[in-house]
């Protein structure tokens, strides 16, 4: 109960932060239109604003504080105009629509799934691989870790331009992007993972004469679980990225990404909030929902 | 097909000699350790360059090893400009700007117990969300050059930096504290003399987790706009001309500086973590 408080009152503050914020990143904006519209602006011309800095200006012009938060291309949006925009994109729009937040989140969200699905299921493969093989824990282990270090996303414009090439677009790259930012972390985490057991564990299973394949479906996998949905969590955060800046280089047809870029392009910053907004809560969701299903497999499983 | 035919033989050859190598009796030792990954990293570009060139593959698609080291090492001006630019003014500067702004949010927050327990969920949830998206935001208030690269590093690394600093703080026992207190010590001084070097590993955790993130925020934010300079931009302006090549040096590249930041980080935390079990080997 008082954790709920103490995260309310926090969220509270951010706003409360964020609308002071956007009074004095819009007033500049916000004056050139009133003078525009003929109303007395203290000082009138706007070579002499520009000497001036924002706070002066606020107090100097009290009048233009409501209007920062109801700039139709703000510099920074309001937190009431982010969230009208977020609810006229997703409920009043349909969701066929080209202009639906729910259209171009789905865009992204099959790439994301799509590959998270490839990408963990290879990793896992591979983990097994590393497990059971000495020599591929040797040579291939290393360069997992290494790939943790260096920013694989750099290969995204690549691989979206090399696919096209050879007649593959639409949801195949974005998705082969979110699979290998999926893959590494979950190779790492599920190495770990089926590597937990100890070895009284181990030798009691020898000692019921258990096979290497039993051992593996008895014991390791199911130790590994914890691991695995560590891993997974980071996995899909980081398919979502894969599939966010997947659709940069494309040059904006639909998607998170590309609301992000038409945004940035056209100043429509209530725009470029709100998508990414849209992106924050679809990522909080499917962390939500791995979560959930990992509190339901490990309850279970008796291990929570 | 005598090259097809060649990088199959190698792979297998490869292989089998890491297969002896792992089984051998001396696996266990370093030297081997080291050799065995090299072995294999080798064999992939070997075989890498004997497949592209057995199966001509057009250049567009994957251009041969041979051919992203001759462009590496004739243009390491281009390259040499774009890490400054990229690297040490935009993700350098704002990783530093980001982890000091952290640690310091994270000393007031450890002062009071309400704010904990409110910030820390809060920075739990911020740090899954995808920061990078706030690129072109940034980009948009902060102007094309690296200024806006080092913002959206800033606000890239601020909470799992903040994060793992709050939860370090936590680390030490009452047990300890109380030690502290029956000295008489100031807030400060168990502070300095306890409770930060307890927080250490935890504050490199997060420094280290912050080392990938600063690159990735600093070349994916100059994809939403740029000066002429830099790696991203190198990126997506070599893909748009076809130069594979230029941007597999620029790959190379931004490999090398990640692998050599996290090291560099992680070699401070040996030093600073002597007494971790984790680091007495």
């Amino acid at each position: 109960m008082k954790q709920v408080l103490a995260v309310l009152t926090v969220v509270a503050v951010i706003i409360a932060f964020w609308y002071a914020a956007s009074v004095p990143m819009n007033i500049r904006g916000v004056l050139v239109e009133a003078e525009r519209a003929g109303e007395v602006v203290d000082p009138p011309k706007a070579a002499d604003r520009r000497q001036i800095d924002e706070f002066e200006l606020i107090l100097d012009n009290p009048f233009a504080i409501d209007d920062t938060w109801e700039q139709e291309r703000p510099r920074l949006p309001a937190p009431h105009q982010v969230a009208e925009e977020l609810w006229d994109t997703t409920v009043e729009k349909k969701i066929t629509s080209k202009r639906s937040l729910v259209y171009h989140a789905w865009v992204t969200l099959s790439a994301t799934l799509l590959g998270f699905a490839f990408g963990t299921g290879l990793g896992i493969l591979l983990a097994v691989g590393i497990v059971h093989s000495k020599v591929m824990d040797m040579s291939v282990m290393p360069w997992a870790i290494v790939s943790q270090t260096i920013p694989i996303i750099a290969l995204a414009p690549m691989i979206i331009v090399v696919l096209y090439s050879v007649g593959v677009q639409g949801i195949i790259p974005k998705a082969v992007i979110s699979a290998y930012l999926s893959f590494f972390p979950v190779v790492v985490g599920m190495v770990k993972g089926l590597r937990s057991p100890d070895m009284m564990q181990l030798d009691l299973l020898r000692t019921y004469g258990a096979s290497k394949a039993q051992g593996f479906w008895k014991l390791r996998l199911p130790a590994s679980m914890p691991y695995l949905f560590a891993s997974l969590k980071i996995g899909i955060a980081a398919s979502l990225v894969g599939a966010i800046v997947g659709e940069l280089p494309t040059g904006a047809v639909a998607g998170l990404g590309a609301r992000l870029l038409a945004g940035s392009y056209y100043g429509q910053t209530v725009q470029i909030w709100s998508a990414l907004f849209g992106a924050a809560i679809l990522a909080a969701c499917l962390v939500g929902l791995l979560g959930l299903i990992e509190r339901a497999v490990l309850k279970r499983m008796g291990m929570a | 097909m005598m090259l097809i035919l060649a990088a199959m033989l190698l792979w297998a050859f490869g292989w089998w000699l890491n297969l002896r190598l792992a089984e051998g009796s001396y696996a266990h030792t370093r030297a081997i350790q080291v050799t065995v990954p090299l072995i294999f990293g080798l064999t992939i570009l070997v075989v890498w360059e004997l497949l592209v060139r057995g199966l001509q593959v057009p250049l567009v698609i994957l251009p041969p090893p041979t051919m992203i080291a001759g462009r590496f090492a004739s243009s390491t001006s281009i390259l040499w400009a774009d890490f400054v630019q990229t690297f040490v003014k935009g993700a350098l500067s704002g990783y530093v700007m980001g982890c000091c702004a952290a640690f310091v949010m994270a000393i007031a927050v450890d002062r009071s117990t309400f704010l904990r327990m409110g910030l820390l969920p809060v920075g739990n949830f911020v740090a899954a969300l995808p920061i990078v998206g706030t690129a072109p935001i940034l980009v948009m208030w902060f102007g094309f050059d690296w200024q806006s690269k080092a913002a959206v590093v800033v606000v890239m690394v601020f909470f799992p930096m903040l994060v793992n600093t709050v939860a370090g703080l936590r680390e030490t026992t009452a047990m300890q504290r109380d030690l502290m207190e029956t000295y008489a010590a100031s807030y400060w001084q168990s502070f300095f003399k306890l409770r930060l070097p307890a927080a250490m590993p935890f504050i490199f955790n997060g420094l280290k987790i912050s080392t990938t993130l600063a690159l990735i925020g600093a070349i994916v934010a100059e994809f939403f706009g740029s000066p002429t300079v830099g790696m991203g931009f190198r990126i997506s302006t070599s893909v748009g001309q076809l130069a594979l090549d230029m941007v597999w040096a620029e790959i190379v590249v931004a490999a090398l500086a990640g692998t050599l930041f996290y090291g560099a980080v992680a070699m401070i935390e040996k030093v600073v973590t002597f007494w971790h079990p984790s680091q007495r080997g």
